[in-house]
């Protein structure tokens, strides 16, 4: 035993030599990548390790933090029933427009891919458009404005479906539907461009040898050839599909109002925004992202495991 | 020779010079399929375009005819009214229009350049050079994609107080240079690079900067309008959020939920700065798209 330990270090130690060696040699490539390593760690991986730090803490900015044990989460779970109702709705969103979206995205591409080359460059401007038109998801508030001048009412009422007008975004019946509709409509987005330059480079003597080899359609086509060929980027549409899904905030926040009628479309990051920058319950907001944060790395670990699975 | 083999011969018999009329249809192929293909895409297609040509339209129209009941979809007289009018009644204000749309485009100018710069500085050494920590580096970055923003919101908020850069332009243009998409597709793209290329300039004599703005970077210019397209998306729509709060350093897009709560009065206005703000990503995306594809297809991640 003694003597395997002293194997075992031996070794550690000459591989750490050898790494230093490495490292003195590629001097130059340590200080290419510092600019972006410094700011990378200061924005991006510090706030994680802290927000887990402050999450057990009371923090108000003003006053230096103070431990609180597990607190924050013990009221979380049990005490705020609007974090509650945040956390349902956002699992709401996250596991129809998910899902929904992610399909859509391939479902599309795959489509697209169809279509000879110049009519699928303009289509891939239509379908890839209102992901990165900004704000320009406000123009359903027009649509579904709550009066009888607002569209969707008038059209309803001219077809005797209501007899008066709904008042779509107080309604909280009708909420949650029209935002998961709102971003349904906004989720073809960069996973959506990765699935399409992913078809473009599957090699078209597969599809020729399959044919060869007795794929009849093209739904056998899609699921013994493109698919497996498309693994890589599928996982990358899955991971974007997933961090948006549960970052939504904006859509609802601007349609329904912040915070918006009984709770109705609130969620996590509602929550978040509510406690770390209007009540200044640093500690407590933290908690809330810890939370998030464990979700999403959960969420992604399945989903990436699960399409490892797929084609084979 | 057989008049059978005769026949054949004259089958197979392959003429260049005769290009067919229809183009062979690819294989696994129905026209039925093809049809209902086009149907169904083109019916998708006005659905997600509406709203926007919507929003356009809207734009265009003048004040009476905003409020028309029933509405028409486009502009009877069309006019540039509200464009206009932006400059107009929002130069007498305290903050001028000129002044958010200056602060939108140094934010987004600044952050994509510097992005830019920093980010295919990291993501050259991480493809091309094998080093200690580079790989893990990598992983984190990785890892670091699946990150909501809110997730590091609030303690960004508490570090960017402690450095004095909260309501300064600096709080969004400085986190905006380390966003991790814009490594990813940067590295992945210059793995594509061939090594020989790298190798051969050094055995030249050149030094890692000179192979770096010499050869690697003129390469990988599909890549750069990629981040180019994903920064600028990010920052042209960034309204300032929690990070500044002196009204004359608020960006557009916090302006155009102020001119939108202005009442009924500014709709035309409105309409106006929607569209200003849609249209400079899709207008970029729609110059660079063959670029931006490029790049996607070297997106995938292996785990």
């Amino acid at each position: 035993m003694g003597e395997y330990l002293k194997k075992y270090f031996a070794l550690r130690k000459h591989n750490a030599s050898t790494a230093w060696k490495k490292a003195k040699l590629a001097k130059n490539c340590y200080l290419f990548l510092l600019p972006y390593a410094v700011i990378f760690c200061m924005f991006y991986v510090y706030p994680v390790v802290a927000s887990i730090y402050y999450s057990f803490t009371y923090y108000n900015i003003l006053e230096s933090p103070r431990f609180l044990g597990l607190a924050n989460y013990i009221s979380l779970v049990l005490e705020d029933d609007i974090f509650l109702i945040g956390l349902k709705n956002t699992l709401v969103i996250a596991i129809i427009t998910g899902p929904v979206g992610y399909l859509l995205s391939f479902l599309f591409a795959w489509l697209i891919n169809e279509l000879p080359r110049a009519v699928r460059s303009v289509a891939v401007v239509v379908f890839y458009a209102p992901s990165i038109a900004g704000t320009c998801y406000t123009i359903f508030s027009v649509f579904f404005r709550g009066d009888a001048y607002g569209y969707v009412n008038s059209f309803l009422m001219d077809l005797g479906i209501i007899e008066q007008p709904i008042l779509w975004f107080v309604n909280p019946q009708f909420m949650l539907p029209i935002c998961m509709g709102v971003i349904l409509w906004m989720s073809l987005g960069t996973g959506f461009l990765s699935f399409v330059a992913g078809l473009q480079g599957v090699d078209r003597s597969q599809y020729e040898a399959g044919m060869v080899d007795g794929v009849k359609n093209r739904w056998q086509e899609l699921w013994y050839i493109t698919l497996p060929n498309m693994k890589p980027m599928l996982i990358f549409g899955a991971v974007m599909a997933i961090t948006q899904s549960f970052s939504q905030h904006d859509v609802c926040a601007a349609l329904c109002g912040f915070p918006s009628t009984d709770y109705a479309a609130h969620t996590i990051v509602s929550c978040l925004m509510d406690f770390g920058f209007q009540r200044f319950e640093m500690g407590y907001a933290c908690a809330i992202a810890t939370v998030l944060f464990l979700l999403m790395i959960m969420c992604n670990k399945a989903i990436q495991s699960l399409l490892r699975r797929v084609g084979t | 020779m057989s008049r059978k083999a005769k026949a054949k011969t004259k089958e197979t018999y392959y003429k260049p010079y005769h290009k067919p009329l229809i183009r062979r249809r690819r294989p696994n192929r129905s026209v039925g399929g093809d049809v209902g293909l086009y149907i169904f895409l083109i019916l998708m297609a006005i659905v997600m375009v509406f709203p926007l040509v919507y929003a356009v339209a809207n734009a265009l129209k003048p004040l009476d005819e905003l409020f028309r009941f029933p509405p028409k979809i486009f502009a009877q007289n069309p006019t540039l009214d509200n464009f206009s009018d932006l400059f107009v009644t929002l130069g007498k204000s305290w903050v001028t229009f000129t002044r958010y749309l200056f602060n939108t485009i140094f934010i987004t100018f600044a952050g994509t350049a510097g992005h830019l710069l920093i980010a295919s500085m990291g993501a050259f050494v991480l493809a091309k050079y094998d080093f200690p920590g580079g790989r893990l580096f990598f992983k984190i970055v990785t890892v670091a994609i699946m990150f909501v923003p809110a997730v590091t919101q609030v303690p960004n908020y508490i570090l960017l107080s402690k450095l004095g850069w909260i309501d300064t332009y600096w709080s969004i243009i400085i986190p905006a240079f380390a966003s991790p998409m814009g490594m990813f597709l940067m590295k992945q793209f210059m793995e594509g690079l061939p090594t020989s290329l790298v190798e051969a300039a050094k055995i030249d004599g050149a030094s890692e900067w000179k192979v770096f703005t010499g050869i690697v970077m003129p390469n990988v210019k599909p890549a750069w309008m990629t981040l180019i397209i994903f920064q600028v998306q990010a920052l042209w729509n960034n309204n300032g959020g929690m990070y500044i709060f002196s009204e004359q350093k608020k960006t557009l897009p916090y302006a155009m939920g102020q001119i939108q709560g202005g009442g009924i009065a500014r709709t035309g206005q409105g309409a106006a700065v929607t569209v200003v703000l849609m249209i400079v990503p899709i207008a970029i995306f729609i110059f660079s798209e063959s670029q931006i594809l490029e790049t996607m297809a070297s997106s995938g991640m292996k785990d």
